[in-house]
């Protein structure tokens, strides 16, 4: 039976990790490829590099992170942030990752995703979303890091993305990100049944029980946590064998 | 040494990683002469099979490796396991290598989630030397639309996504497939690459 998958994510900028609280804030926590090997040890099942430096040379510090921590972290490895062609892909699955997420370069240019997935498979691509509610059952699209409304629906894109050739979204809900009170529920039910590919669930986990909820609640694949792991409230082993206590299906390391 | 074919595939240099991480001396290569020089073969792949298809058949490597093949070790692993059928119906018919009989379809289960990505356990079915020292019914990590359809005897182990699909392939001799990524599957896959990478010193 396939396992539910527990992913940290490391937020890197110039080489460093870092983590804000709703998108402002920003504190330096480590250094990557360590982080990223403490988290393998835990048990990680994959394992989330998003690049937050979006500059040229930042791309170049990014891909050296990816291709270090491939030398010894033997789990899977996603790429996110500043890719904007197809060239980008290649170079950074060339790199050592295994997929890479799309997000605003993906709303800007829905093509990216069909072209990707032509070349390097669907199983590549993933396509990150930032959304927002905006009333009971309706959320928007936003880009660059949270800070632009594109006013598109969520569940109108998610279907595009589906059809385009995405092999996995990653849903971050604005709303729910940093504030540690759980993932977004409504949000997470709405985009699992509108596509049939897998989605991470990502944004909100504050506590051991918000992991069980998200996978007993929604039809969620996996579930993301960045600060939560960070800053060693949780490890990823803890949160691994309250899922099994509960029943759900988790690899045990 | 272990020749890792690089026919530009997104993601080999984890192939090479995983063997490096445990001690055994490999070497991507685009040339006949070191494929033919080498003690084992890994095909790795992310991609499509046409495309693979297409792109071994110009560099000439089809009826390099049905040769060798016969005589040393090999692993394909993903798209390069599901290259060793006979024929690949992604997008479009595609002869593959044909080193074991079967097909590469399209993955079509009812309520499952396509493509089947993630950690899921093998279920061992015949024995083979790829599987020794493993732990019971092992977590390995898959990421696939398509899975081979091929005779149960060539069939070491499978994995449950609504209905067996084919994990690991053995045609009893030389010719391996994981349709999982052993250099991605943590201290499982590990084991399997060593149990491949020791094949190549007999």
């Amino acid at each position: 039976m396939l396992a539910k998958r527990i992913i940290p994510c490391l937020d890197v900028r110039d080489g460093k990790v870092v983590k804000g609280v709703n998108f402002e804030g920003i504190k330096e926590v480590g250094d990557p490829v360590e982080c990223a090997y403490e988290y393998n040890l835990q048990g990680a099942d994959e394992i989330v590099f998003y690049d937050i430096t979006a500059s040229h040379e930042g791309r170049g510090v990014m891909l050296d992170v990816v291709r270090k921590t491939a030398e010894k972290v033997f789990v899977p490895l996603t790429v996110g942030g500043g890719i904007k062609t197809v060239d980008d892909i290649r170079e950074t699955l060339r790199a050592g990752a295994d997929k890479v997420s799309v997000n605003s370069q993906a709303v800007q240019n829905p093509q990216l995703i069909k072209e990707g997935a032509d070349i390097f498979g669907s199983q590549c691509i993933c396509v990150g979303i930032d959304a927002k509610k905006v009333s009971d059952g309706k959320w928007t699209v936003f880009i660059n890091g949270g800070r632009i409304d594109m006013k598109m629906d969520l569940i109108d894109w998610v279907k595009k993305c589906e059809q385009l050739g995405a092999g996995e979204i990653c849903l971050n809900s604005i709303d729910t990100d940093g504030v540690k009170g759980g993932f977004d529920l409504p949000m997470l039910k709405a985009v699992c049944s509108a596509v049939k590919i897998p989605v991470i669930a990502s944004g909100g986990a504050g506590k051991l029980g918000d992991f069980a909820e998200a996978f007993i609640e929604t039809d969620c694949s996996a579930a993301l946590a960045a600060s939560l792991f960070h800053f060693k409230e949780l490890t990823v082993g803890e949160v691994k064998q309250d899922l099994k206590n509960k029943g759900i299906p988790v690899r045990m390391v | 040494m272990i020749a890792i074919i690089d026919y530009g595939a997104g993601n080999i240099f984890s192939v090479k990683n995983a063997l490096d991480y445990l001690g055994y001396e490999s070497v991507l290569t685009k040339s006949a002469d070191e494929i033919k020089r080498a003690d084992a073969i890994i095909l790795p792949g992310v991609g499509a099979f046409p495309w693979a298809m297409k792109m071994l058949n110009e560099s000439g490597f089809v009826p390099l490796i049905r040769e060798q093949t016969k005589i040393k070790p090999f692993l394909g692993i993903c798209l390069g396991m599901q290259l060793i059928f006979d024929k690949g119906y992604e997008f479009e018919e595609t002869e593959g290598l044909g080193l074991i009989g079967g097909t590469v379809e399209k993955l079509e289960r009812e309520d499952m989630i396509i493509p089947h990505m993630g950690w899921n356990e093998l279920v061992i079915q015949n024995d083979c030397p790829l599987l020794k020292g493993l732990p019971e019914n092992p977590y390995v990590y898959f990421v696939h639309s398509f899975a081979a359809k091929c005779d149960d005897k060539n069939i070491s182990a499978y994995c449950d996504y609504g209905g067996k699909v084919t994990a690991l392939v053995h045609d009893g001799k030389n010719v391996f497939g994981a349709q999982f990524h052993p250099e991605k599957s943590g201290e499982v896959g590990l084991q399997i690459l060593r149990n491949f990478a020791e094949l190549s010193k007999n």
